[in-house]
């Protein structure tokens, strides 16, 4: 009893004082990196003993955080605007960094038994789908296509994400650059109001939705995709090569943008140059301060940003992410030594 | 278990006719007399304060809410309420089919769930044996502490497949010619959410149901029979005794039916429309706000959402008070007795 009262205030001490309480950064954000976050801070913290509390609440929520400065950094899959950003610098009197840190990209799956997998699709004949134009399966536009698939004669069900989500935002984002119709009808966000369709909960909600109906089509993240074991459709590319989402055509459409990146790292990579870039892919983004109250959060910070630049690229691929390309890595490691630090 | 505390409170005098008006109101006043006491002071201070804290939640709620649409409540005005483009994009906000879709799945699991509860109520307060009666109402109200997002599961696995295989395609083809039953059957829509709904309205407007007519004096049975009345004539006059009591439970149901969420937005398709078949997917309020709310990244569009919150909340309290006021007009009539 003696010795357990003991050992209480020894904690309580070592607690209460400052020099030996472990440094622990609070963040909140985007729910699709979450898996690689943990990863990363987990691996981090028994490295450096430096603590990350991570909360995927969703990019919308992290970037609100990060205007409030209710968080340390935050993360996000669609960068923030102009305006916000305007807003977070009056607020916080500093100005907020986007860090690209992995890559991830949406696919398109589909139920077609008698299709397999491999199904093909151009930019016109998605969007076309998602408007709500092509409606049948074996329409002449997606049967040209696909020579020697068995299409059915099957109404197409198209599902996609009721939820607000970063997925959503790059599927819709590709939609608007390569769909003059889409972007005049319908536009890009994290939540868009479908010409179509029926609206699944989160990604196994979309799942859920094409796994059920035959002649159902809904995207989904890669990473899901390949863990479930769904069929996902190749898509043409700008440089009109019918490609399939993979970590190599991912981090072909970053390698491929990495020339005209723009200072601040804020930019959209769907339908990228490039022969082998997969069209759908986005980078997913950290957002930190520029300058930090506390000198020695905001140390740690860089050295985390430095290593997840380095040595954290490398679990990226074992949980379904794209690994940023070295081009891109390099303009990061610019952006994060920007970041001031006594 | 909420609604069986519920129905103890809204059925208060049962059977046993233990605390009748006269006895209460003269333990108060002698209570009065009593001379003053520290205690007795602080707890009755104590516990008033508590009321006055849950009174005020309720208000502040409302001001919260009010306050934080007053954005959308600017833009849009009525016409929030009228029209039906809800574009996140464009900044458009019309709640029309969000009230259209909660309105309709909760009427539909209304008119499904009040005749199977009433049936289930009377059984077990007039005709079932006691060795049956017990664990019947025992799971009655089990199926009310289900999670909800068991019910949504059960709902996406077992209920859409059953019903886009086979329920709507057979209501397709033998009542396709009403407005209700036309459409692609998709499995998800207004048709899955009501029933679903139904499902978890069911144990409340039962297990109330069955307290309500169980409050009803025997005198009122025994009167009847003894006047040569059948079995079910003499259930005709406790449903009739109990009337306003019943609608108290269906009210109850009712506003359960209204604030589901999890179960709801898992299977009614989430989708923006007004369509006059029950095939087609819908969209509700709760829905909406808990798939949107994390991601809305303009003060607009939050704003919009908390308006469909303000809306949801007037309507539930609306139905709340509504139900309070009838099944406490029931139970006051019969309290004397």
């Amino acid at each position: 009893m003696k010795k357990t009262l003991f050992v209480a205030a020894l904690l309580l001490v070592g607690a209460a004082m400052p020099g030996i309480a472990q440094l622990k950064l609070n963040g909140a954000g985007a729910t699709f990196p979450y898996v690689i976050y943990s990863k990363w801070f987990d691996v981090y913290h028994t490295k450096t003993g430096i603590e990350f509390n991570y909360q995927s609440i969703g990019s919308g929520g992290g970037i609100k955080q990060v205007t409030e400065g209710t968080v340390d950094f935050g993360a996000t899959d669609g960068f923030m605007s102009d305006d916000q950003l305007k807003d977070a610098a009056e607020k916080q009197g500093t100005e907020v960094l986007h860090i690209p840190t992995v890559m991830g990209a949406v696919v398109v799956t589909y139920n077609l038994p008698s299709v397999g997998s491999g199904l093909r699709l151009t930019p016109e004949v998605l969007a076309g789908v998602f408007l709500g134009d092509i409606t049948k399966w074996n329409d002449a536009k997606i049967a040209e296509i696909n020579p020697g698939k068995q299409l059915p004669d099957l109404s197409i069900i198209v599902a996609h994400r009721s939820d607000g989500s970063g997925t959503t935002a790059i599927f819709t984002d590709y939609l608007t650059k390569v769909s003059k119709t889409w972007s005049e009808k319908v536009g890009k966000g994290p939540s868009v109001n479908w010409p179509v369709g029926l609206g699944g909960k989160g990604s196994e909600g979309v799942a859920g939705l094409v796994k059920q109906s035959e002649g159902a089509i809904g995207y989904v993240e890669l990473a899901y995709a390949v863990k479930n074991g769904l069929p996902y459709a190749e898509l043409k590319n700008k440089a009109g090569q019918f490609v399939a989402a993979n970590f190599e055509s991912v981090s072909a459409a970053a390698a491929a943008s990495a020339k005209s990146l723009p200072a601040d790292l804020r930019v959209s990579i769907t339908d990228a140059d490039g022969k082998e870039a997969y069209p759908i892919s986005g980078f997913t983004w950290l957002l930190v301060y520029k300058t930090m109250k506390d000198k020695e959060k905001a140390g740690a910070m860089v050295k985390f940003l430095r290593w997840a630049m380095t040595e954290g690229q490398s679990y990226a691929k074992d949980l379904y992410y794209a690994p940023l390309p070295k081009d891109v890595v390099k303009l990061c490691e610019k952006r994060i030594d920007s970041i001031e630090v006594k | 278990m909420a609604q069986n505390v519920v129905a103890q409170t809204y059925g208060a005098p049962a059977g046993d006719g233990g605390s009748n008006p006269p006895v209460a109101s003269s333990v108060r006043s002698r209570a009065k007399h009593r001379q003053w006491n520290v205690g007795d002071f602080v707890f009755k201070h104590l516990t008033m304060l508590f009321a006055v804290g849950v009174l005020s939640l309720v208000f502040l709620m409302g001001y919260e809410m009010y306050k934080g649409s007053s954005l959308s409540i600017a833009q849009f005005g009525w016409r929030f309420l009228a029209t039906s483009v809800w574009d996140p994009v464009r900044d458009e906000y019309g709640a029309l089919p969000l009230i259209f879709g909660t309105v309709l799945s909760s009427l539909l699991a209304l008119v499904i769930a009040l005749p199977l509860g009433l049936g289930v109520a009377v059984f077990l307060s007039e005709l079932a044996p006691r060795w049956l009666e017990r664990p019947l109402s025992f799971l009655v109200e089990l199926l009310a502490a289900i999670p909800s997002i068991v019910y949504g599961l059960w709902g996406i696995f077992v209920l859409v497949p059953w019903l886009r295989l086979h329920a709507e395609p057979w209501l397709g083809s033998h009542l396709g010619f009403l407005p209700f039953f036309k459409g692609a059957p998709y499995g998800f829509g207004m048709l899955a959410a009501g029933l679903i709904l139904s499902v978890m309205v069911l144990p409340i407007i039962a297990s109330i149901s069955r307290d309500v007519m169980r409050s009803i004096p025997d005198l009122l049975r025994e009167a009847a029979l003894g006047l040569g009345a059948t079995r079910w004539e003499t259930t005709k006059v406790v449903l009739a005794a109990s009337k306003s009591g019943i609608l108290g439970a269906t009210l109850l149901g009712l506003g359960r039916a209204v604030g589901e969420t999890m179960a709801v937005t898992m299977v009614i398709g989430n989708r923006a429309d007004i369509s006059a078949s029950l095939f087609s997917p819908g969209y509700s309020m709760a829905s909406v706000i808990a798939n949107e709310f994390a991601e809305a990244t303009t003060s607009m569009y939050t704003s919009a959402l908390i308006e469909v919150a303000l809306v949801l909340f007037v309507v539930t309290i609306l139905l709340n008070a509504l139900a309070r006021l009838i099944v406490w007009s029931v139970t006051r009539r019969y309290a004397s007795t």
